[in-house]
């Protein structure tokens, strides 16, 4: 028996699992509101009572999956520990120096993150490593020892330790904790070359910092959570899930909690590439709108892409550079404020423009008739007809068509002399069009086909949308999974036991060193094996490697994967091969002549992965009888037309509907356009394909 | 009119997708520069224009000083090669620093687009390239023929075939070949990506050519920035500001008029050009006055030729904001980031609540070069631009930002990364306390960066430093910032401008101005204060003397 739960902002999402539902076991779910101050009650008190739905007890739970955005929150909230950071001497202010740029070039106002440590309690010491990693300053073991009263003084709950060029050699930040853990045993301490053996200053110590900060809090939760566990006689493991999408056992989460920041989203992810290859779909973008945002993921092979970068706390409007950045293994996601909540304006040059402002929950959308008096996303839904009034979060909200028009009509129709029809169509249009366009971008990074794709859509508002940005990005398939309300904690217990370790080091591909090369990558295969091991309980383990390689010069890196064995001077000319392919792929043409580097070398463990069976496409047959019709807005034939709407309950599978029509359910309804016909599967997810006889009319 | 609704939101997504289609192109130029200066600092710019030569968008990724100047310089390309002769395969490039964006390390690449065999749009875009020969990126040449190899208005590539030749001239008079080519692939690649994009947004939409989306999309600009114009008091203002010069003071004038057709910066009674490599082409003059005026009133208005239209500039010929070719202009970045504070001056009269006291507002570069261990390369086996900077000024309701680039738009170098390219150590790179000009709100800080070679060489700094002589000036009873500073850690000051070596065993101490105050600073918030003292931005001496800060909370 498995349970998975998942703390969100709002709701605390619970999934237990009895045998595996593919093979005839079951699967429960349950919502309870969250609890901000005492997180871990939520968990236990939603706990209870999935066990109570089951009618099963604690003792029976044999694995334990936890994600959270408690890391998350103690950052964006700053209700983390009084964090101290020491640096190297001369390099007190690197966290506030930052990038020296401004986020938003035109805005002569911005302000700048407020950082995690304040500069009172950021310290200094001698010391100096080169790029090579010779010590050019020998540590100042007194200057440190100096800084224990002011630590004492200042009642500091968590030091970070970063110094300059740590990635090349640890042993002066490694001293550094032995000093004063001698002299203040217990303090909780982070190391950058630990955390983030990587080069580029401001990231490393940056994640130092964050890690460091929320270390103590996170420590005190995960201690109580497991306390509560075992007081119900819990016997079984306890998984926590990462940002990068692979589990990790307590002790691993408790020394590097950073990991755990964005994991609910990785679990959609993680949802996501399941879905994919059920369905055998091998290049998949995963689509999940929310109230507030939507994320888009690039899934292939059924692996969700993966990145060394993310940032925490952004200031401004999603503005790259507004935030904290922290360099961890994360699934690669694109977030952009477009969600069901989000509001629409017209700017000072008459366009329409949807978020990032949201009217959240409270007062929520006009429609909710909770005083909101702007208009959202779902307001322009509701006036279209894609969504049932009587029917929306499964009939707990009536929505109000006549709030909803009347606030697009104030904000937007009476502005740009538009319909209140018109007006919705036209924020329907604007929302989704940024979302296509963020999808478009992704997708160029990462040198995908964006046409060649099948989107995945869940989260509340994700299935209203999901045709008509299929339509805009020529994609020729969705799929709309069951369960989509708790596909995050769902996806938690699909993901493998795994930790990825990653580490700078400078290697020239004409000055090929396999030597220096095969002592790092062991000695992060040996403790990446350790960090795994406890959690993998004997399961096998696959190991793969790759080299993040560039030109010497250029910025950007290219992941090339490298061959698990030791290498020799012969890999040199294959590495070089399948670097410039790559490069080709992303970028048109390779550099003919110019000299290649690897910067940096990484290594990840992981248990394998189950995947499931592809399921096999049922027989079509015709719809089951509509439950009624409604009233929808065809903005290009200028019109209202009646479409019929199905309950998704009533669909079997292999039922067929044809487009346009609207398949509804508690949760959310799938709007199905005109381009598409749907049909449910047999695992039942809902797929959309585009009709035959549709000759891509993308524009229209 | 529900067919035009239809239209409206229609050019408004395609406008959007536009927008779109020149982030991607910068994201690319970005990625596969080789150039440190744009791959980590982002100096660069790209755009699409319509066949006249008119910018439809530009990215927002990139710097301002190529606003309007790459602009203004696909109307040169147009003029030396025009449209009806392009051919699909042909790339068109230039450095000349009166058709481009202001000196020789900027290449700007225009690519025509075709789509169905039809001539649809241009793409141009720009970078600035870390060596281009001559005496190297400093201002001590006396005029433009020194400063490297000049490339005409050329075809780099013929109807796909790329000129060998020019190649072969550009990697010959570079001290960096395989970067300084890398660059031009860089450049032509994105140009390539930018009209793939555009040609996929025009299937969709069916359309053969942009005239309509052009017209609606200028229109639409020029209207909305002519709407804010509106909303301000018309007159004339007039201001003033004196800077370090190369080896004497220079006067900066300005005369500022809005009146219902837009704004015009006049800069009658500038002084004349000088002797050596501070003087600025007049398009680059026009991009930072235009930027700093943007940043007042149409902050939030995309940049094209409709939303800068209202905005014009006019400079004396020969004055140093109009410089004459064969004047030499390398380092015209200097003077011309000065040039939002000038117009600033002028609109702080007008509407004193947008806008900041002055700033450092010219980069602090250190440009370095030198010999590397083993002596390859020569003299200068090295060379590297690493992008710092001092405080801006405060701002009406908020101090101002401390170590922050402000006009210009890019990144500061990592200390790791400079150290991987050089052979350089860092000693010291760190916030530089009082020197931010006091005031109700403070201007932002400077920092102090200590610099000396780690192979026991003597390595060169080309100097390209302001605002020493000339610090940023307080408003409104606010102090001024403190003046930067250059010298050597064995004592002796160097010069804000021109090529100097640092002796091996000594090093280089460079300390960035701070921005100006605003207000009187016995006004500021006490708490403001003393936070400041505990921080270590303020010095207690300076929180009672300036600040007025009883002795007690100072301590």
């Amino acid at each position: 028996m498995r349970l998975a739960v998942d703390i969100g902002g709002t709701f605390t999402d619970v999934v237990l699992e009895i045998g595996d539902p593919r093979a005839g076991g079951r699967r429960l779910t349950r919502k309870v509101l969250t609890t901000p101050r005492a997180p871990e009650e939520a968990v236990m008190s939603g706990t209870r009572a999935i066990l109570n739905d089951a009618n099963r007890g604690f003792a029976e739970i044999d694995v334990f999956v936890h994600g959270t955005t408690l890391a998350t929150n103690a950052v964006i909230e700053r209700k983390g520990a009084k964090t101290a950071l020491i640096a190297t001497e001369g390099f007190r202010d690197t966290l506030e120096i930052a990038y020296e740029s401004r986020y938003d070039q035109y805005d002569v106002f911005i302000e700048k993150p407020r950082q995690l440590v304040p500069r009172a309690l950021r310290f200094t010491v001698p010391e100096r490593l080169d790029v090579h990693g010779s010590v050019r300053l020998p540590l100042d073991e007194a200057a440190v020892r100096a800084l224990v009263p002011a630590l004492r003084r200042e009642e500091i709950g968590a030091v970070a330790i970063a110094y300059l060029h740590s990635y090349a050699n640890p042993v002066h930040e490694l001293r550094t904790r032995e000093i004063l853990l001698e002299a203040m045993p217990g303090l909780s301490i982070t190391l950058s070359c630990e955390v983030c053996p990587e080069v580029r200053e401001y990231e490393r110590t940056s994640t130092a910092v964050a890690n460091a900060y929320i270390q103590p809090l996170m420590a005190g939760y995960l201690a109580r959570l497991r306390d509560g566990f075992a007081a119900e006689g819990f016997r079984g493991t306890v998984y926590l899930m990462t940002s990068g999408g692979g589990l990790t056992a307590l002790e691993t989460a408790r020394k590097f909690p950073i990991r755990l920041v964005e994991s609910g989203p990785a679990g959609g992810a993680i949802l996501a590439a399941n879905i994919a290859a059920e369905r055998g779909e091998d290049k998949v973008l995963s689509f999940d709108m929310g109230g507030t945002t939507a994320k888009i993921c690039l899934i292939q092979h059924y692996t969700p892409f993966k990145s060394r970068s993310f940032e925490v706390d952004r200031a401004a409007r999603f503005l790259k550079g507004s935030g904290l950045p922290l360099r961890i293994p994360v699934i690669e996601m694109v977030e952009i404020g477009a969600g069901g909540g989000s509001i629409a304006r017209v700017d000072e040059l008459k366009r329409i423009v949807v978020g990032p402002e949201s009217a959240g929950a409270e007062p929520g959308p006009a429609s909710y008739g909770r005083g909101g008096d702007r208009p959202t996303v779902t307001d322009a839904d509701v006036v279209l007809g894609k969504i049932d009034p009587a029917r929306f979060a499964g009939g707990t909200i009536h929505l109000d068509v006549e709030s909803a028009r009347k606030a697009l009509d104030a904000a937007i129709g009476g502005e740009l002399a538009l319909s209140g029809e018109m007006a919705a169509y036209g924020v329907g249009e604007i929302v989704d069009e940024n979302m296509a366009n963020a999808a478009r971008v992704h997708a160029v990074e990462r040198g995908a086909v964006i046409g060649e794709h099948t989107m995945i859509a869940f989260g509340g508002a994700a299935p209203l949308h999901a045709a008509r940005l299929a339509e805009k990005l020529g994609l020729d398939r969705i799929v709309v999974p069951p369960n989509a309300g708790v596909g995050s904690a769902v996806g938690f217990l699909q993901a493998p036991v795994a930790y990825e370790l990653i580490h700078s080091r400078y290697m020239r591909l004409d000055e090929f060193d396999p030597a220096a090369a095969n002592a790092l990558i062991d000695e992060m295969a040996r403790e990446a094996h350790a960090l795994v091991a406890p959690g993998a309980r004997g399961q096998k383990v696959v190991e793969t490697r790759v080299a993040y390689m560039r030109y010497v010069g250029q910025g950007h890196e290219i992941t090339v994967p490298l061959p698990v064995r030791a290498l020799t001077a012969k890999d040199a000319d294959a590495l070089r091969t399948t670097f410039e392919k790559e490069y080709a792929v992303l970028f048109e043409r390779h550099i003919p002549g110019a000299a290649i580097e690897v910067l940096s070398w990484s290594v990840t463990v992981s248990t394998e992965v189950r995947r499931p069976e592809p399921v096999t496409p049922p027989d079509r047959q015709p719809p089951p009888k509509p439950v009624g019709t409604r009233r929808f807005f065809d903005a290009r034939l200028s019109q209202h037309v009646e479409v019929p709407v199905y309950w998704r309950n009533d669909l079997v599978p292999g039922s067929t509907v044809t487009g346009p029509a609207i398949i509804a359910e508690d949760e959310t309804s799938t709007f199905v356009s005109a381009t598409f016909e749907a049909w449910l599967d047999a695992a039942g997810g809902i797929v959309l394909e585009r009709k035959t006889s549709t000759s891509r009319p993308r524009a229209a | 009119m529900s067919s035009n609704s239809l239209g409206q939101i229609d050019l408004q997504i395609m406008w959007n997708r536009l927008i779109a289609v020149v982030e991607e192109q910068a994201q690319t130029l970005m990625r596969t520069a080789f150039s440190p200066i744009v791959r980590e600092a982002g100096d660069l710019s790209a755009g699409v224009f319509d066949l006249k030569g008119r910018m439809l968008a530009q990215a927002v990724t990139g710097t301002p000083g190529h606003v309007n100047s790459m602009a203004e310089s696909v109307k040169h390309f147009i003029r030396h090669f025009p449209t009806q002769t392009m051919k699909p395969g042909d790339i068109y490039i230039t450095n000349d620093p009166w058709m481009g964006t202001g000196h020789t390390n900027d290449f700007v690449l225009t690519t025509p687009c075709f789509k169905d065999g039809r001539l649809v749009a241009l793409f141009s875009c720009t970078s600035h390239l870390t060596d281009i020969g001559g005496i190297g990126f400093g201002p001590d040449a006396t005029d433009v023929f020194m400063e490297g190899l000049y490339i005409p208005m050329l075809k780099l590539a013929d109807q796909g075939r790329m000129n060998e030749t020019l190649l072969a001239m550009i990697r010959a008079n570079t001290r960096l070949p395989v970067d300084t080519e890398g660059d031009v692939y860089s450049l032509a690649g994105c140009n390539d990506i930018g009209c793939r994009r555009l040609v996929e947004m025009m299937e969709e939409f069916e359309l053969a050519d942009l005239d309509t989306l052009s017209g609606f999309v200028l229109e639409r600009s020029r209207e909305a920035v002519l709407a804010e114009v509106a909303k301000l008091p018309k007159g004339s203002w007039r201001n003033e500001m004196m800077i370090d010069g190369y080896d004497s003071p220079i006067r900066l004038a300005a005369t500022t008029t809005i009146s219902d057709k837009g704004i015009h910066v006049d800069y009658t009674g500038t002084d004349p050009q000088a002797r050596h490599g501070i003087n600025v082409p007049i398009a680059y003059t026009t991009a930072y006055t235009v930027f700093g005026l943007g940043c007042v009133v149409s902050a939030r208005i995309p940049n094209n030729a409709g939303s800068l239209a209202p905005l014009t500039v006019s400079a004396p010929p020969g004055c140093i904001l109009n410089a004459q070719k064969p004047a030499p202009v390398l380092s015209r970045h200097i003077i011309g980031q000065m040039l939002p504070d000038v117009a600033f001056g002028c609109l702080r009269q007008a509407v004193p609540d947008r806008v900041p006291a002055e700033g450092t507002s010219c980069l602090w570069n250190l440009n370095v070069r030198g010999m590397v261990k083993g002596g390859e390369g020569g003299n200068y086996g090295f060379t590297m631009a690493v992008t710092s900077n001092g405080g801006t000024g405060a701002r009406p309701h908020a101090d101002g930002l401390s170590a922050t680039a402000y006009p210009s738009g890019v990144r500061g170098t990592p200390v790791e990364i400079a150290e991987s390219i050089t052979p350089l150590i860092f000693w010291k790179k760190e916030l530089r306390p009082d020197s931010g000009g006091a005031g109700t709100h403070r201007g932002g800080l400077g920092q102090i960066i200590e610099v000396g070679s780690g192979v026991d060489m003597p390595f060169d700094l080309l100097a390209a430093y302001d605002r020493i002589d000339y610090p940023p000036r307080g408003r409104d009873g606010g102090r001024n910032g403190a003046p930067g500073y250059v010298g050597l850690k064995s004592g002796r000051t160097l010069k804000g401008k021109g090529s100097q070596t640092i002796p091996p065993g000594d090093r280089l101490v460079i300390m960035t101005p701070g921005g100006g105050g605003l207000g009187d600073p016995r006004q500021r918030d006490p708490q403001a204060v003393e936070q400041d003292v505990a921080e270590g931005l303020v010095s207690p001496q300076s929180a009672q003397e300036t600040y007025g800060l009883q002795r007690k909370a100072a301590e």
